[in-house]
């Protein structure tokens, strides 16, 4: 049994790059990292804390053209003898494990959010609304593993870190500028997420939305209206349409919580839900409810964070 | 003369294919029947799956208002989508195609997808980021490995001069901006185009577009779905004094331990 773990390390290592080695190490086996990029090796060789025998890197490779990481994930796959190849659902992933699942005859499982059970493995379906039970028919397999799915776990030391050429071949997407997000930490990733919707009023209002997100260190988010007018950016829009996120920690203030909504939101671990209307529909899917006026409660809150923090 | 002219239309003109899947409306109740093995379509209403619509095909409307050419739309599945299939001509889409064969996975849908495109000579092959039924963002990738072709995904912005396409592509940490030589594959998010309403004149076009049916090739799934499940229900949600927020903090401190 070897598995094969792809990570996007062009913008230096992320928790879900740790969770997919721990995921394959919970699959048994040896596990080789394939990566492009620059990422230094001693940053790198980290991975062999979460079960990484080796990290193969092809450094030819220096965009996010999914046709060549393809090729180096496949010729590192041919180069190992991997079974199953893990990814990842990030964006990247998402452009490059269906092009290595055509070319290796793989089947994949997009968004997994457990280990297999046999040849089985689950994940979510309906937006959220439901789970499936997909298996796998071929011999070869490859798992997109959910962000937050599990937690990295690392017990065991670095681990070597070799060159790599996987034939990338020559780009044929030509990178013209990269625009980096206005938030400090990017939406899908984040584990706290501070949320608004039209019961803020308006854009000059969303300083409130802002310092509670500030003292928490949480991203912040919109609903669908607030990003349709122009509030807010449409990067921030989750729902049904917009971004699905799966935070630890969701609080929504001044959404009412349609159905579309909840579908971006109901893989949060603990929602919290601020609203004046208590038939929100919001409430139903809440952990924790506040029947408030968003302008008051808010900063409230925001003002409690900061005595915690003070105090632990 | 009359040659060269035609030459130039023709490096102008687009040939656009836009992949659509019908998907569940967003507000349908999700149940299971069979042992949980089927979903449960009792009063399902379907639609376009609305990255599809909103994005993908209107964008693809634009681009052939802005250059002439021609939008076709492909779906792979049985004669019962043909109501979606027409919501989508009424929208705009010049013709459409349906590939006669109910869906098994990603890989069998991109399979047919692809080999019916490959001697059509599209300049671009659009779709939605995924479905919001199954949400696998798979096929758009699997039909660019299939016919060779570079693939652009989560593209928020699409703009196409001559026989080269710029796109905003959505990528871990930002956004790159890229260029590309067509023909491509691109997925199409949020920000690519506003959803469009079909009015009555639309509606009537689409009675009469050509709906052409095709048979599927021979094709393997390499995945399929076993069983489904419901989440538990949520326990009641507990609610906090809004002037007591010091509660609020302990209770997502100690009880559900995320700050």
């Amino acid at each position: 049994m070897s598995t094969l773990v792809y990570i996007n390390s062009r913008n230096g290592l992320s928790k879900g790059d740790f969770e997919a080695v721990t995921y394959a190490k919970k699959l048994g086996g040896d596990i080789t990292v394939v990566t492009c990029g620059g990422e230094s090796n001693d940053s790198l060789a980290r991975l062999g804390e979460y079960g990484a025998s080796k990290v193969l890197v092809d450094r030819s490779v220096t965009s996010n053209d999914s046709q060549q990481i393809a090729n180096v994930v496949t010729t590192a796959a041919q180069t190992t003898g991997a079974n199953t190849i893990v990814f990842s659902h990030d964006l990247v992933a998402k452009a490059v494990a269906p092009r290595v699942s055509v070319k290796l005859i793989a089947g994949l499982v997009p968004g997994a959010i457990d280990v297999p059970n046999g040849d089985t493995v689950k994940v979510n379906v309906f937006s959220g609304k439901a789970y499936g039970f997909v298996k796998i028919n071929t011999d070869k397999k490859i798992i997109s593993l959910l962000p937050n799915s599990l937690q990295p776990e690392a017990s065991g030391s670095a681990c070597g870190v070799e060159e790599f050429d996987g034939q990338a071949g020559d780009p044929r997407i030509k990178v013209l500028n990269v625009k980096k997000p206005e938030g400090d930490i990017p939406l899908p990733e984040a584990e706290l997420v501070v949320s608004g919707g039209r019961g803020l009023k308006g854009p000059e209002n969303w300083g409130i939305i802002e310092d509670l997100a500030k003292e928490l260190g949480a991203a912040t988010a919109c609903s669908r209206p607030v990003a349709d007018v122009g509030w807010r950016p449409h990067h921030e829009h989750v729902g049904q349409t917009g971004v699905a996120i799966r935070p630890n920690l969701y609080i929504a203030a001044g959404i009412s919580g349609a159905i579309q909504h909840l579908a971006g939101v109901n893989g949060s671990k603990v929602i919290v839900v601020i609203n004046t209307d208590p038939e929100a529909p919001f409430f139903k899917a809440a952990d924790y409810g506040v029947i408030g006026d968003a302008f008051e409660v808010l900063p409230r809150l925001t003002e409690a964070v900061k005595k915690f923090h003070a105090s632990n | 003369m009359l040659n060269s002219h035609s030459i130039l239309q023709k490096n102008s003109s687009m040939n656009i294919l836009v992949c659509i899947s019908k998907s569940p409306d967003t507000t349908s109740k999700i149940a299971f029947t069979d042992g949980n093995t089927k979903f449960n379509e009792n009063g399902v209403q379907y639609i376009v799956n609305p990255y599809d619509e909103w994005y993908a095909l209107v964008r693809a409307l634009e681009l052939k208002e802005a250059n002439g050419g021609n939008v076709t739309i492909v779906t792979v599945g049985e004669a019962s989508d043909e109501a979606v299939i027409r919501k989508a001509l009424a929208i705009g889409a010049d013709e459409a195609v349906r590939i006669d064969a109910a869906p098994v996975d990603a890989y069998f849908t991109a399979t047919q997808i692809a080999a019916y495109a490959k001697d059509k000579g599209f300049d671009l092959i659009l779709t939605g980021k995924e479905t919001i039924d199954y949400n696998g963002s798979q096929v758009g990738g699997m039909i660019a490995a299939e016919m060779d072709l570079p693939f652009i995904s989560l593209a928020s912005k699409l703009d196409v001069s001559g026989s080269t396409a710029t796109a905003d592509m959505e990528i871990v940490g930002g956004i790159e901006e890229v260029q590309v030589e067509l023909p491509a594959v691109i997925s199409c998010a949020k920000g690519m185009a506003e959803q469009r309403i079909p009015n009555m004149r639309g509606i009537m076009a689409a009675r009469t577009k050509p709906l052409n049916v095709v048979s599927p090739v021979d094709a393997s799934n390499y995945t399929a779905f076993e069983s489904y499940a419901l989440p538990e229900a949520k326990s009641a949600c507990k609610m906090i004094d809004p002037e007591n927020m010091d509660e609020l903090v302990s209770l997502l401190h100690n009880e559900a331990k995320v700050i």
